[in-house]
C-alpha cells in the first residue's frame, strides 16, 4: 500500500486534516452510545484491511509530518526523551520490534536486512539509510529507543518489571494527553495512575496490573482511551500547558466543526523478548468534529456519549469548558436512530 | 516476534548428562527461527502420552539469544505422575511436541550490581542461561550449586570450565561439602540480588537466612515449580460451562478441566503466577492450598482456588468455570 504523506502542521497554522479515507480508518473509540472505564483490553493482533488495526504498528498519511513536529518538540525540550540506564537492553528490544512491525506492514516504505548483528535500516519516507551492529549504541546517532522512536509514531513508554509492579524506566512522549515523563519517570504503575477518577474505586488498576504482569511474549494486547483536543495540537504537555490551555477558551458554536478534536489513543503492550519488560505504545489520532460527521453512525454516538459522561471524567478529560457547546453543534446530526454495534463505520 | 502463540517442535536430539537427567533439543518444524528470550525463563511442554494430553513446565538452559533451537535438561523422578517419566522413557528423536511462548517468571533485576545463584540438582537450569545472557551483557554473578555427588551433578564441570572456579562454586552432598549459606550472605555488597531455585525445602532454608541477615524482600528471587501433588479422588462441577467432571488421583483440576475440552487460563502451571485464579462457589470437602500464589486472607475465605495444582479433600467442588 502505497502512503501520500501529507505536509501539515500540528502547531501555528494547524494545517492539519485527515483525508476522506484516513477518516474512515480513525480508531473510534465508542463501541456504544456511553462510556466507562474498563479493563478493556483485547489481543491485538491485524484486523481489517485498511483499518488502523491492518498492521500492528500503524503508519498512516501523517506520518513525515508527525515526525517532523517531534523533532521540533525535542529540540525545545530534549527531557521528552529519558532512560534509566538499566533499560538498554530493552531499548533494542523496542528497536527490533518497531524496525520489524514496520517492515512487514509497508515493505514499500521501509527494509531491515540483517547479517547476524549487522542490520541494515531503510526508512524511504524519512530517507534514513543506515548500517549499526545490534546491540552496539556506539553504532547509531542516538540511543536505540531514542533512534527508533523518531522514525514512529505514537508515544512509547518502555516499562520495567520488578517486585510484581511495573516501573516507567524509560520513554519517548512528545504527543500525550497532559502527562508528562519527566514527572513520572521511575514511578510505578499505580502511582502514575494517581490523578485519574473513579477506575481506583473499581478496581480498574489491581485487574489491569495482575493482566500485564503475566503479558505473554508474542501475545500483545490492544486498549483505546480517548480525550478531546483544541486545534489538531499533539503536544499536549503538562510543560507547554500555558501554550494550550487557553485554546479551550476560544471554542464558539461556529468554530466548532473545524476546532473541536477527538482524540483517541489506540494502546498497545507488548511483552520484550530480551528484557522481560514491557513495551507501552500510546498512538494518538486526531479527528477534527466535521470529519467525524462525516460517519452518521459516529455523528449520532458522540454526542450520546459526551451527554451522558460522568462528570468526574468531564472535569478529568479537561472537556467541561466546551462539552456543551459541542453537544448542540453534533446533535444537529442526531436524528435519534438506533446506532450499531461495535466501532466501525456502518 | 512472532505473533501466533504455540510452536509446533520437533525432537532433534537427547542427551544424558548425568545419572537421570537428559537434555533435550528442540526446533521448529516450520523451520522459522525460535523467539529469542530472557534468562530464567520456562516454556510449557505439551505432550500426547496415549491418550493423555500432558502439559508441563520446564524452564530454558540454551543460551537465551539461540534461536535455532531451544533446549531442556530434566530429572527423572521416582515417583513422577508420568510427566518424567514420558520424557525420557517414551520420547524419541523426530517426535514432535508443542511448545508454547518463553514465558519468564523468573527474571533478574536489571539494576543488581550483582547477582547470586544457589542452585540444587536440577534446579540449575534456569541459572545456566541467565548466566549466559549475563556474561554476554558482563554482569558481575556468581553460582553455588549443591549437587549430591559427582555423577549425579549436571553440567557442574562445563560451567565451571566457562566461567572458572572464582565464579562457579560446586558443593557435594556425599564429599560432605555445603553451600556455606550463613558466610555468603554476611558479604555482599549493597545492591546484591540473591536467586534461588532447587528443592522447596532449600529454597525455604535460603529464604529465612536471608531475611534474618537482614535482606531485603526486593533482594530476594526464588522459583520452584510444584508439580500438583496428588490425592482423592472428587467431583466438580463448573457452573458456567454447565458440566461435571471427575478429578482423578493424579491430576489436577485443570488437566481434568482441559480433558473435558474446556479451555481454562494458565500460565505457570505450578502455582505460582496467578493466572488460573478460580472462584469456589461451593463445596463439600476442605481445600487443599498448594499455590505459592494467594494471601492467607484468599486461603483462609475458601472462596479461590489455584487450579493447577491445588484440590479438594472431599466429594464435590463447584467452580465459577
Amino acid at each position: 500500500m502505497n502512503i501520500n504523506f501529507r505536509q501539515e502542521t500540528f502547531r501555528g497554522d494547524f494545517t492539519f486534516k485527515n483525508s476522506p479515507d484516513t477518516v474512515r480508518r480513525f480508531p473510534f473509540p465508542f463501541h456504544e452510545d456511553s462510556y466507562m472505564y474498563s479493563v478493556n483490553m483485547e489481543p491485538h493482533v491485524r484486523g481489517a484491511p485498511g483499518s488502523a488495526f491492518d498492521s500492528l504498528i500503524d503508519v498512516d498519511e501523517h506520518y513525515v509530518s508527525e515526525m517532523q513536529d517531534r523533532a521540533l518538540v525535542l529540540k525545545e525540550d530534549p527531557l521528552r526523551c529519558q532512560a534509566l540506564p538499566h533499560m538498554m537492553t530493552s531499548q533494542w528490544d523496542t528497536l527490533e520490534l518497531i524496525m520489524e512491525q514496520q517492515a512487514a506492514g509497508y515493505p514499500e516504505h521501509f527494509t531491515l536486512t540483517r547479517d547476524g548483528d549487522n542490520w541494515h535500516w531503510v526508512n524511504r519516507p524519512l530517507g534514513i539509510d543506515q548500517k549499526f551492529v545490534f546491540g552496539d549504541a556506539s553504532t547509531l546517532p542516538y540511543e536505540p529507543m531514542e533512534y527508533i522512536t523518531r522514525q514512529a509514531q505514537g508515544d512509547f513508554c518502555i516499562v520495567d518489571q520488578r517486585d510484581n509492579n511495573l516501573w516507567m524506566d524509560a520513554g519517548m512522549v512528545t504527543t500525550q494527553a497532559d502527562w508528562s515523563l519527566d514527572f513520572d519517570i521511575g514511578m510505578n504503575f499505580m502511582e502514575w495512575h494517581g490523578p485519574v477518577p473513579l477506575a481506583h474505586q473499581i478496581g480498574v488498576f489491581e485487574r489491569a496490573l495482575k493482566f500485564l504482569l503475566n503479558l505473554q511474549q508474542g501475545k500483545p494486547v490492544r486498549r483505546l482511551n480517548w480525550t478531546m483536543t483544541i486545534n489538531p495540537r499533539l503536544d499536549t504537555s503538562p510543560e507547554n500547558y500555558p501554550k494550550w490551555g487557553p485554546d479551550r477558551m476560544t471554542v464558539t458554536p461556529e468554530n466548532v466543526g473545524n476546532k473541536v478534536h477527538l482524540r483517541c489513543e489506540l494502546q498497545s503492550l507488548w511483552r520484550l523478548p530480551r528484557s522481560n519488560a514491557i513495551l507501552f505504545v500510546i498512538r494518538c489520532y486526531l479527528i477534527k468534529m466535521e470529519e467525524l460527521v462525516t460517519v452518521p453512525k459516529w455523528a449520532r454516538r458522540f454526542p450520546r456519549v459526551l451527554r451522558t459522561l460522568p462528570p468526574e471524567l468531564v472535569d478529568y478529560k479537561g472537556l467541561t469548558r466546551y462539552r456543551q457547546t459541542t453537544i448542540d453543534w453534533l446533535s444537529k446530526f442526531d436524528d435519534g436512530a438506533p446506532t450499531s454495534p461495535g466501532i466501525f463505520p456502518d | 516476534m512472532t505473533i501466533n502463540t504455540d510452536m509446533t517442535v520437533r525432537v532433534t536430539a537427547i542427551t544424558p548428562v548425568a545419572e537421570k537427567v537428559k537434555r533435550f533439543r528442540f526446533e521448529r518444524v516450520d523451520g522459522q527461527p525460535m523467539p529469542v528470550f530472557s534468562g530464567g525463563a520456562h516454556v510449557v511442554v505439551a505432550m500426547r502420552d496415549g491418550d493423555l494430553l500432558r502439559r508441563n513446565p520446564y524452564s530454558l538452559m540454551s543460551s537465551p539469544r539461540d534461536s535455532r533451537a531451544y533446549e531442556i535438561s530434566t530429572l527423572r523422578v521416582e515417583n513422577s505422575r508420568g510427566g518424567s517419566a514420558f520424557m525420557h522413557e517414551k520420547l524419541k528423536v523426530g517426535d514432535t511436541l508443542v511448545l508454547s511462548q518463553p514465558i519468564n517468571l523468573f527474571p533478574f533485576d536489571v539494576r543488581g550490581r550483582k547477582h547470586i545463584f544457589m542452585a540444587g540438582g536440577i534446579g540449575i537450569t534456569p541459572f545456566i542461561a541467565m548466566m549466559d545472557q549475563m556474561h554476554r551483557e558482563d554482569r558481575s554473578f556468581e553460582l553455588h550449586y549443591a549437587i549430591r555427588n559427582r555423577s549425579h551433578g549436571a553440567y557442574w564441570k562445563d560451567l565451571a570450565e566457562r566461567y572458572g572456579t572464582h565464579r562457579v562454586k560446586i558443593y557435594v552432598d556425599d564429599e560432605k561439602l555445603f553451600i556455606p549459606v550463613d558466610n555468603i550472605l554476611g558479604s555482599q555488597p549493597l545492591g546484591t540480588h540473591l536467586y534461588v531455585c532447587g528443592p522447596s525445602g532449600m529454597i525455604d532454608a535460603v529464604l529465612a537466612k536471608a531475611r534474618g541477615a537482614g535482606w531485603p524482600d526486593q533482594n530476594l528471587h526464588s522459583e520452584r515449580f510444584l508439580a500438583p501433588p496428588p490425592g482423592k479422588s472428587f467431583r466438580a462441577i463448573l457452573k458456567k460451562s454447565g458440566k461435571t467432571i471427575t478429578v482423578g488421583t493424579h491430576q489436577s483440576i485443570l488437566e481434568a478441566v482441559e480433558a473435558a475440552g474446556i479451555d481454562a487460563p494458565f500460565l505457570c502451571r505450578g502455582g505460582a503466577c496467578g493466572q488460573c485464579e478460580t472462584g469456589v462457589v461451593s463445596c463439600e470437602g476442605t481445600l487443599e492450598h498448594n499455590d505459592h500464589y494467594l494471601e492467607p486472607d484468599d486461603k483462609k475465605s475458601g472462596r479461590k482456588i489455584m487450579i493447577c495444582v491445588s484440590r479438594l479433600n472431599g466429594s464435590e467442588i463447584t467452580l465459577d468455570l
